[in-house]
């Protein structure tokens, strides 16, 4: 099946209320993709949500049982409904405020406890649903709606902070490369234990506006400036490096930061 | 290979996505504008076409990508959605149930934290989830050691918002779940809690309370959450709130919550106290236990308004269902609906009657000369046992004066209180905090009520009360 028959089987309305251009819609369509070349369906997995517009993914629109929760606590929660009954295949979806700030206990005591759940956060740079407030992922310099002259702190490197706490499965992918995204998602969902996944997202609405690309591709091509894979890494000089973000699949922090030259 | 390329207009959100991504520039401007002012698309070089997929892929479902390939494979989608739980999800469960207790029969002397446990696991419950806190840390100990040997689980949460999150989560999987705590650790658990409410979701949690506010005094008892409890979540709706005397109805009214929780799909709040946990008492067990599952009949609505105010139908996860929950306002098949204000009365109208309606069947009350009594002390809990031994020995010396004390705290029994009203005189109300069930009280009736406030983290002394009812003051 082709994704667009792939959405009308699986979703529960066709046109979903996100802006146009929204990055959430390319999440959804490689799921679905991944979820298709793995011989599955949909329904084969148990979704967890928080609160905000990432939270609206699943519970909106997937034909599978699902749990929106609170802001910031699906971890929480996917970690009981997992340990409560071991057959369910346990998703979150979460974004970055929801995962990494408000619920940020929740992802590295998971990570540390390998915790056999797998967690995708759609990192966005932002608080989309409120507005376009800063979060722990804005880059320096961004504008948002509470940081117009440019965010001054740093913000978290999630693939670090999560292979920090433990994870023993981590991988990041930009929505540019919706191929890849396939791949990862795919390798996401058959690996064991505590999973992790940074999906960069483009908020054309809330980040791209205040940030000279109010339209997706220009966020896409942003993207492919920025990001960078790991197998391509190497062949940079440390003075390119500094600006690029890596891309990739991740089993240790040790190898993260030697690809960062860190280690 | 064969490719159809085409854009269902419906579908198009004007993005541009196809337009800038398409490596071989297939798709161009269209002439239709969409609400949100974008041009729609429309196919313009479909002979360029690599097959690459990248537009479906950017494309938010309007795209249409036919490509034929060779080899189409074997497998096809099962097209079968639903219903696709396992057979026995296809079958109706729940309701009352009598079981045999897994201990022998007999007295056992247990700590008060201990019956908790033991009543837990004896109806049924096989999943904890909890943060330590003193006075309730001997619950989760023992939990610790407990569940192993009956294959439960107990998980040691990150915080108290992890607790419950984790037991309101092992609830839609299709386990009993508890977690304990005390006020601050409450404290946090209130968001939750209010999702709980929303959701319909069957848990018990269990608040041993201690001398506060704040970190207050941790060893000290206190019955200082006992309008939190009801009162404190946002859009606090119903709560069913039980509140024991002593270690044999601790063990009783564990396994009340949770066939209350069960039968309504309601969080079920257990009060106890630092007195209560720690005090050792012999505790009767009998043979056979009541117990109530919630219900499952597969098919039906998930969720309220139920016609006649009952509870809806619980599935859990894996039966099939496509089950959809949601703390937003949502519909009986959790359908989010985030301005309907119709939904909104509707859905809160039902979880207030669901509750509402049943609250004689939730009139739990000791109560002790009522007949001729003048003065009758309200007393909770823990306060119960000093109450009761001041009302008899002031019966002794003549005084017309009653008991009563509400086990189910909550709902409160206002028309047990209202009908009392007609022949009392005066209410008192001893509590171990600065005045908080005395409000409540005062609330239903217009009778004199007197509070008899002790927030100091000590036991109320029965002699204080006995001279109160004497004439000598508070
Ligand atoms: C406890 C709590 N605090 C605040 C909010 C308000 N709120 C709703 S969504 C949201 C931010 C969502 O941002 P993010 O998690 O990054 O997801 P996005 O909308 O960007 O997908 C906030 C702060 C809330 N719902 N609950
Ligand atoms: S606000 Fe941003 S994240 Fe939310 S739907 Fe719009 S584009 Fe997507
Ligand atoms: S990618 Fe899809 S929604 Fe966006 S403009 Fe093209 S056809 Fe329309
Ligand atoms: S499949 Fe590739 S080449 Fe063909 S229209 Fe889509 S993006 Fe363009």
């Amino acid at each position: 099946m082709n994704i667009h028959e792939l959405r009308k089987l699986y979703l529960k309305q066709e046109k979903t209320t996100f802006c146009p251009g929204c990055g959430y819609e390319i999440f959804i369509n490689c799921l679905l993709k991944a979820v298709e070349e793995m011989k599955k369906k949909l329904d084969d997995f148990n979704f967890v949500e928080g609160i905000g517009c990432s939270g609206w993914v699943a519970s909106n629109y997937f034909k599978a049982d699902n749990f929106h929760t609170t802001h910031g606590r699906p971890v929480a929660f996917a970690t009981g409904v997992k340990l409560a009954n071991p057959k369910l295949n346990v998703i979150v979806i979460g974004g970055d405020g929801d995962t990494a700030s408000i619920g940020g206990n929740h992802l590295i005591h998971a990570a540390r406890k390998n915790i056999p759940i797998a967690v995708f956060c759609l990192n966005n740079f932002l608080y989309g649903m409120t507005g376009g407030q800063a979060g722990p992922t804005t880059p320096i310099n961004s504008k948002t709606s509470t940081t117009t002259e440019g965010n001054a702190d740093i913000p978290f490197d999630l693939v670090k902070l999560v292979l920090g706490a433990g994870a023993k499965y981590v991988n990041r992918y930009p929505t540019a490369y919706p191929h890849l995204l396939v791949k990862g998602i795919k390798n996401m969902l058959s690996a064991d234990g505590f999973r992790f996944m940074e999906i960069i997202s483009q908020c054309p609405r809330q980040y791209g506006q205040r940030n000279q690309m109010r339209w997706a591709s220009k966020m896409l091509l942003w993207q492919k400036e920025h990001f960078i894979s790991k197998e391509k890494v190497r062949s940079l000089n440390d003075e390119t490096l500094k600006d690029k973000i890596i891309f990739g699949e991740f089993q240790s922090l040790k190898e993260y930061l030697e690809l960062l030259r860190e280690g | 290979m064969e490719r159809k390329i085409s854009i269902e207009q419906t579908l198009c959100r004007g993005c541009n996505l196809c337009v800038e991504m398409c490596p071989k520039k297939v798709f161009e401007d269209g002439e239709e504008i969409s609400p949100e002012g974008f041009k729609l698309k429309k196919v313009a070089n479909p002979t360029k076409c690599t097959g690459c997929k990248l537009c479906e892929l950017f494309c938010p479902g309007a795209i249409n990508l036919k490509i034929e390939e060779k080899e189409t494979p074997s497998y096809s989608p099962r097209l079968r959605l639903g219903r696709g739980g396992p057979p026995e999800a296809r079958l109706a469960r729940g309701g009352w149930r009598e079981t045999k207790n897994p201990l022998t029969p007999g007295k056992y002397f247990w700590q008060g934290n201990k019956a908790v446990v033991e009543a837990a696991l004896a109806c049924g419950c096989r999943f904890f989830a909890g943060y330590p806190i003193t006075p309730a840390n001997e619950i989760l100990e023992e939990m610790a050691k407990r569940m192993k040997v009956v294959d439960g689980v107990m998980v040691q949460a990150e915080d108290e918002i992890a607790a419950i999150s984790m037991i309101l989560g092992a609830s839609w999987a299709g386990l009993k779940a508890i977690t304990a705590t005390s006020g601050p650790g409450f404290a946090l658990m209130q968001e939750n809690l209010s999702l709980a409410d929303m959701t319909e979701t069957p848990c018990v949690v269990v608040d041993v309370q201690r001398a506060g506010p704040s970190t207050g005094q941790p060893t000290r008892p206190g019955a200082m959450d006992m309008r939190e409890v009801r009162y404190g979540s946002h859009g606090a709706i119903q709560r069913i709130v039980l509140y024991p005397e002593s270690v044999q109805e601790l063990y009783d009214l564990t396994i009340k919550a949770f066939n209350l929780s069960e039968r309504f799909r309601t969080p079920v709040i257990l009060l106890s106290d630092a007195y209560l946990a720690h005090l050792s008492e012999s505790v009767e067990i009998k043979e056979k236990i009541d117990a109530f599952d919630r219900i499952y009949i597969p098919g039906e609505p998930p969720f309220g308004p139920t016609p006649d105010f009952s509870t809806p139908s619980m599935p859990r996860f894996g039966d099939g269902e496509f089950l959809s929950i949601t703390g937003s306002t949502h519909d009986k098949l959790g359908a989010r609906s985030t301005a309907d204000s119709g939904i909104q009365e509707e859905l809160i109208s039902h979880l207030q009657n669901k509750i509402i309606k049943q609250k004689e069947e939730l009139v739990d009350c000791e109560e002790l000369f009522l007949n001729d009594a003048k003065i009758v002390v309200v007393a909770f809990g823990t306060v119960g046992r000093s109450a009761k031994w001041a009302v008899r020995e002031a019966r002794k010396r003549g005084k017309k004066v009653g008991f009563l004390r509400p086990r189910i705290v909550y709902p409160f029994p206002a028309d047990k209180i209202k009908e009392l009203s007609g022949k009392v005189r005066k209410f008192v109300v001893p509590e171990m905090n600065q005045g908080q069930m005395f409000y409540v009280v005062r609330e239903k009736i217009s009778r004199e009520v007197v509070s008899l406030p002790q927030p100091n983290g000590q036991i109320i002394d029965p002699r204080r009360i006995l001279k109160y009812l004497l004439g000598e003051g508070w």
